[in-house]
This record gives C-alpha cells, sequence and structure tokens, in this order.
C-alpha cells in the first residue's frame, strides 16, 4: 500500500513581547547581564504586526509567494515590503500576538492561563472572525479576570507574564508548587507550543479537504516536552492538541529527535498508513518560545529589526493512496546512523546518495532538494551563513567527487536543485519540512518528478551522546493506482478451494475403495 | 560560542594548561570561525558566557587551515574533509584566523 501526501498547514503568530520575555537570549541575559545595552536597545527593534505581514519570508511561509518568487528579490529582505501582506495564505495563516494569547488560553485545560478581563473583551471577537476557529474553540474562551488578580500571580506566585505591547494582560501559572516541570515557565512554552499545533492542524485538516473524525493518528515532532517530575518527558502534546484541535478519533504519540524530529516523525506516518495500520495520520509540531531573538545580539548590533519574532508551526496530513497526491517511496530513505561518524562528507553520503545508491540513482535525479530551510536574512547577520545554501553546495561536492556532476556545475546547482531559505530559525521547524507544501504543488503541477526532504538534529544539545542525527525521505508524483497486490487474487482462492475439495473427494473415494 | 563549550574549554585548559591546550574549529564561515577563535583566545565577546572577559590565548585552527592539513594522513583528510575544503571559503577562512592568531594567541 502507498501512502501520500494529502494536505499541509503552515503558520506563524507574531509574538513580539515573548521575544523580550521569554527568549533565552534574552532570559540569559537578564541574568547575567541585567543592565545591558542590549536589553535596553532590543525593544526599539521590534517589528510591528503589519511589518511581519509585509516580510517576504512569511509571505512564502504561509503559500502566498513561492520560495522560486523569494529566490528573485533581493537579499537582504527585512528592508524591503512584500507586495502581498495577506495574514491568510494557501497553506495557514499569520496571527496576530492578541489572538495567540487567547488561543494559548482556549488550549489550557489545567485553568492556568489568566488574562485581563478587559483584554479578553477587546480581542475576543477578533478571534471569532478568524476564519480557522470554529465555536467549540471559541466556547473555551473564559471571560478573564481582574487585572490585579493577574499582577498579584505574576509578582507573589511566580506566574510568567503574558504581555502586549509591553503590558501585562495576562499570565500563565505554574502547575505545582515545587516541580520544576510543571513550573510556570514550562506551562507557558508547553502552551505556546500546543497553540501554535492547533493552529497549524486546524489548517491541515481544511487544506487536504479531510474531516476531522478521519484523522486516526497523530504524531507530534517539536522539540519541547511535558511531563512531571516522575516522567519529564511523559508526554503527550499530540494527543493533547488533537483534543482541542477536534480530532475526536484519534490518539497519537510525540516523536523527538531535536531538529531531526519531523523527518523522522514523517517516515513514522508515511510507513504506518504505507503498513495499513492507519488510514489517515497527522504529523503536527508548534514553535518555540526559547529560540525567540536567538540571534538578536546580532541583529540589533548590526541594526537590524529583531527578525526572530515569529512562533512557527506545520501539520501534515498523510492518507492512503489517492491516484492524484505525491507519494512517499519508502525504498529511499537515507539514515545517518551511529557508525556514520561527523565528517559532513559522511553525513551528506548517509542522507543524500547512500539512499539513492539503492534504488540506482544518481544525485542531479532528485528535482528538488530541501534540507534545512533557514531564512539567510536571520542566520547571515548572526555568522551563521547562508544554510540551505551550505547544504547544497555540500550535495554539489559530492556530485562532482563522484563525476555526477562538472566542477563547472557547482555554482548553478543550488539555483536548479535548491531553494532559497525562508522559514523561522524555530529549531525543528526549518528542518526541510516547510517546503512539503510546494512541493505538493509542484509535482502535481507536473513541474517536478521527486523531491528530497532532508532533516538534521544536533543530537550533542542533550549531552546524551556526542553524536549528530538525520534522515531523509523522498516524495515523487504518483505512479497511478495500486497494481492488485502479488498475493492472491479472488479467483485463485476460489480455485484453491475448489482443487482442495477435489482431492479431498479423491482420498475419500480411495479410503472407500 | 555554545555556553557549556566554553566551560569545557576554560576546563581544559585549567586542567592540561593552556600552553598544551590547541582547539580545532570546523565551523562554516570566516566570520563564524573567527567569533569561536576569539572566544577561546581574547575571551566570550557576547559576553554570555564562562570565557567572558577570560583572555586564554589558546592556539586555535581551523581543520581548513594548511598548518593541520598537514598534521593529517592524505587519505583521511580525502575522505572526511575535502568535500568541505570545496565547498568553503578557505582563504576567508585562512585570512581570518591568522588575524585572529596574531592579536590575541599568547602560545
Amino acid at each position: 500500500m502507498k501512502s501520500v501526501i494529502k494536505g499541509t498547514g503552515y503558520i506563524l503568530a507574531h509574538t513580539p513581547d515573548m521575544v523580550l520575555h521569554n527568549g533565552t537570549t534574552q532570559t540569559t541575559e537578564r541574568i547575567v547581564n541585567p543592565d545591558s545595552e542590549y536589553l535596553k536597545e532590543l525593544p526599539n527593534h521590534l517589528r510591528t504586526y503589519e511589518q511581519v505581514l509585509a516580510y517576504w519570508p512569511n509571505q512564502v511561509y504561509i503559500g502566498n509567494k513561492t520560495p522560486d518568487e523569494l529566490a528573485e528579490v533581493a537579499q537582504p529582505w527585512c528592508d524591503k515590503e512584500c507586495d502581498v501582506n495577506a495574514r491568510y495564505g494557501q497553506f495557514g495563516q499569520i496571527m496576530p500576538q492578541e489572538e495567540f494569547l487567547l488561543l494559548m488560553q482556549a488550549c489550557d485545560v489545567f485553568d492556568l492561563v489568566k488574562l485581563d478581563k478587559d483584554f479578553v473583551a477587546a480581542h475576543k471577537e477578533a478571534l471569532a472572525a478568524n476564519e480557522i476557529m470554529d465555536e467549540a474553540i471559541m466556547a473555551r474562551i473564559n471571560e478573564g479576570v481582574e487585572a490585579a488578580e493577574v499582577a498579584h500571580l505574576v509578582s507573589d506566585e511566580h506566574a510568567e507574564g503574558l504581555y502586549h505591547n509591553n503590558v501585562l494582560v495576562g499570565c500563565v501559572k505554574r502547575a505545582h508548587d515545587i516541580d520544576v516541570n510543571l513550573s510556570a515557565h514550562v506551562m507557558h512554552e508547553n502552551l505556546v507550543s500546543k497553540a501554535s499545533s492547533v493552529l497549524s492542524m486546524l489548517h491541515a485538516v481544511k487544506n487536504a479537504g479531510i474531516e476531522k473524525s478521519d484523522v486516526e493518528y497523530v504524531i507530534d515532532c517539536c522539540e519541547e516536552a511535558c511531563g512531571d517530575m516522575n516522567q519529564r518527558g511523559g508526554g503527550n502534546f499530540a494527543k493533547a492538541a488533537a483534543e482541542i484541535a477536534g480530532l475526536s478519533g484519534a490518539t497519537g504519540s510525540d516523536a523527538r529527535g531535536f531538529c531531526a524530529g519531523p523527518a523522522h516523525a514523517i517516515v513514522e506516518g508515511a510507513a504506518l498508513v504505507a503498513s495499513g495500520a492507519y488510514k489517515t495520520v497527522m504529523i503536527t509540531a508548534g514553535g518555540c518560545t526559547a529560540k525567540l531573538g536567538m540571534n538578536g545580539k546580532d541583529h540589533v548590533k548590526k541594526g537590524l529589526p529583531a527578525l526572530e519574532d515569529m512562533i512557527g508551526g506545520f501539520a501534515l496530513v498523510i492518507t492512503q493512496d489517492d491516484g492524484v497526491s505525491p507519494e512517499f517511496n519508502l525504498s529511499i530513505l537515507g539514515r545517518h546512523t551511529v557508525g556514520t561518524g561527523s565528517a559532513p562528507q559522511a553525513v551528506i553520503s548517509s542522507l543524500v546518495t547512500d539512499p539513492l545508491d539503492r534504488v540506482g540513482l544518481k544525485i542531479t535525479d532528485i528535482d528538488k532538494y530541501s534540507p534545512e530551510m533557514q531564512n539567510p536574512d536571520i542566520t547571515k547577520p548572526a555568522g551563521a551563513g547562508d544554510v540551505p545554501l551550505a547544504n547544497y553546495k555540500m550535495i554539489a561536492a559530492l556530485a562532482v567527487k563522484r563525476g555526477e556532476l562538472q566542477r563547472a556545475d557547482l555554482a548553478t546547482f543550488p539555483v536548479k536543485h535548491g531553494l532559497t531559505g525562508w522559514a523561522p530559525t524555530q529549531g525543528h521547524i526549518p528542518s526541510g519540512v516547510p517546503y512539503m507544501g510546494f512541493a505538493r504543488n509542484d509535482i502535481m503541477a507536473g513541474k517536478l518528478q521527486r523531491v528530497m526532504i532532508i532533516g538534521k538534529g544536533s543530537l550533542f544539545l542533550g549531552r546524551m551522546t556526542n553524536l549528530f542525527d538525520g534522515v531523509s525521505f523522498v516524495v515523487q508524483a504518483n505512479t497511478g493506482a495500486e497494481k492488485a497486490e502479488a498475493g492472491v487474487s479472488e479467483d485463485e482462492v476460489k480455485g484453491m478451494i475448489a482443487k482442495a475439495m477435489k482431492e479431498f473427494a479423491a482420498t475419500l473415494l480411495a479410503q472407500a475403495e | 560560542m555554545d555556553l557549556e563549550n566554553q566551560k569545557r574549554v576554560k576546563d581544559f585548559a585549567e586542567q592540561y594548561g593552556p600552553e598544551n591546550v590547541v582547539v580545532l574549529l570546523g565551523a562554516a564561515e570566516g566570520e563564524a570561525s573567527g567569533l569561536a577563535a576569539e572566544t577561546v583566545t581574547n575571551g566570550d565577546p557576547t559576553f554570555a558566557g564562562p570565557l567572558t572577559g577570560v583572555q586564554l590565548g589558546l592556539k586555535v585552527y581551523h581543520v581548513c587551515e594548511p598548518e593541520i592539513k598537514q598534521e593529517f594522513d592524505a587519505a583521511v583528510y580525502e575522505e572526511q574533509v575535502s568535500m568541505m575544503e570545496m565547498v568553503l571559503d578557505v582563504d576567508d577562512i585562512v585570512q581570518e584566523m591568522t588575524a585572529i592568531r596574531e592579536q590575541f594567541c599568547k602560545y
């Protein structure tokens, strides 16, 4: 059985106040250098909602512009206005902070999120008007509490403040008095992830044209962990978000692998469907508050806007073959194994050429590669270079070494087989997956035959291993209706039964004689 | 440079003596290489980690610099580094690293 990409959802939430209050670059700075110039200067570099709507990479993320169109725009992009500034796109939406805070409250089932009642009253209608919101979610929004209660919880009860335009408008309470795994900080981080995952799921369901009840299994692949002191990463974001999104027929589980998590989860989801275990699987991930403003120091130093002000999310619907949607080719899976080693050459070989060699394909047989799709507008000023471009150069260099590409074609390989990065630097969010929506469109339009998605993860950050990780998979044009299984047809079964009965009768006759 | 790595570099320098430690980088860019090199010689330029204000002055090289390349078995280098050598702007990296070493390296 084959599994196909039925639809995708991609969302962003603009959270400038969380850059200041929750990004680890800023929270660390407040501890080690509380009077720093950076902390004083950063608020002047925050973008307005209108500015993030008119930011080219954001419009690509939600599908109003294509990666090809983005590649035509000269970098840097932060000083240019995109000619489209819509909040909704073919894949999802860019949600403003005030709506996102309300959505966080809707996603909280333990009465931990307390919003100022005036704030709720001022913005509830806006969320209700959001085209993807349904009555079930709106019914979860409560009236809110007095501002004085919010202030008390933040100043006396260790609650994490929720701010809008630098005004305290709510808080996330701690869920336990002494368990750090349920602290207000952790609950805030997890609720942001959950809310952005829910929003992504709602768009993916709509875009896939399925019923919510069709989804049988959800795999969450973000980089957060929920649990308590007895099971720090017990889980389960997938089922928790499915509950709010209304996927009543689904259960699920969490898959983790740092930035490679999404690629692992998609392979698992595609395999679950291909095996027949489930008919419809959703892969989802919300965003990460810790990474907001991660490279803020460099951006501020260079007089740029604080470009890491977006929470990202995505969701994918994988179903059984519908005869038209692009299909997963599970015979071309790349794996960075324990024994692969950490040299870039070994890494790229394990993810790109090893799987291609197994099916007799060359590097140039893949039309487009989607490795880490970080937005270079964010990474270049921080000294991290153009991450997708660096990946394409490595793949091209490997192709040259293997004699599959002329050295003279090194420079054109990234243009022909690559993409310009547009995803926010939210760890797992850029890791190959942002291209799945466009890949689906382009493959179905006949522009591309096959694409490779590559996820990579820095496992060493968890201090459990020094190893790196990565997996890759190939999505290709649907090869048409599947032929009858190589097993046994109904006629053949009838024939076999008839033959067996004849033999049985013959045996009886022989015995009678 | 990652705060935990700064701590490890500092610990190694204390444990083995700074004159006995060589830091080998594999960063993909001249600027990133330069920042890491500055961190282990003149201190953390971002003022965030354990090496803030700590001038270890360690010997520091990028794996693509000629001094380091000649230390390798040629076959191993070919297998593990040659692809990246083709990709990286080695001249830019050498220039950044040399400048940092000339300015801050004590050994």
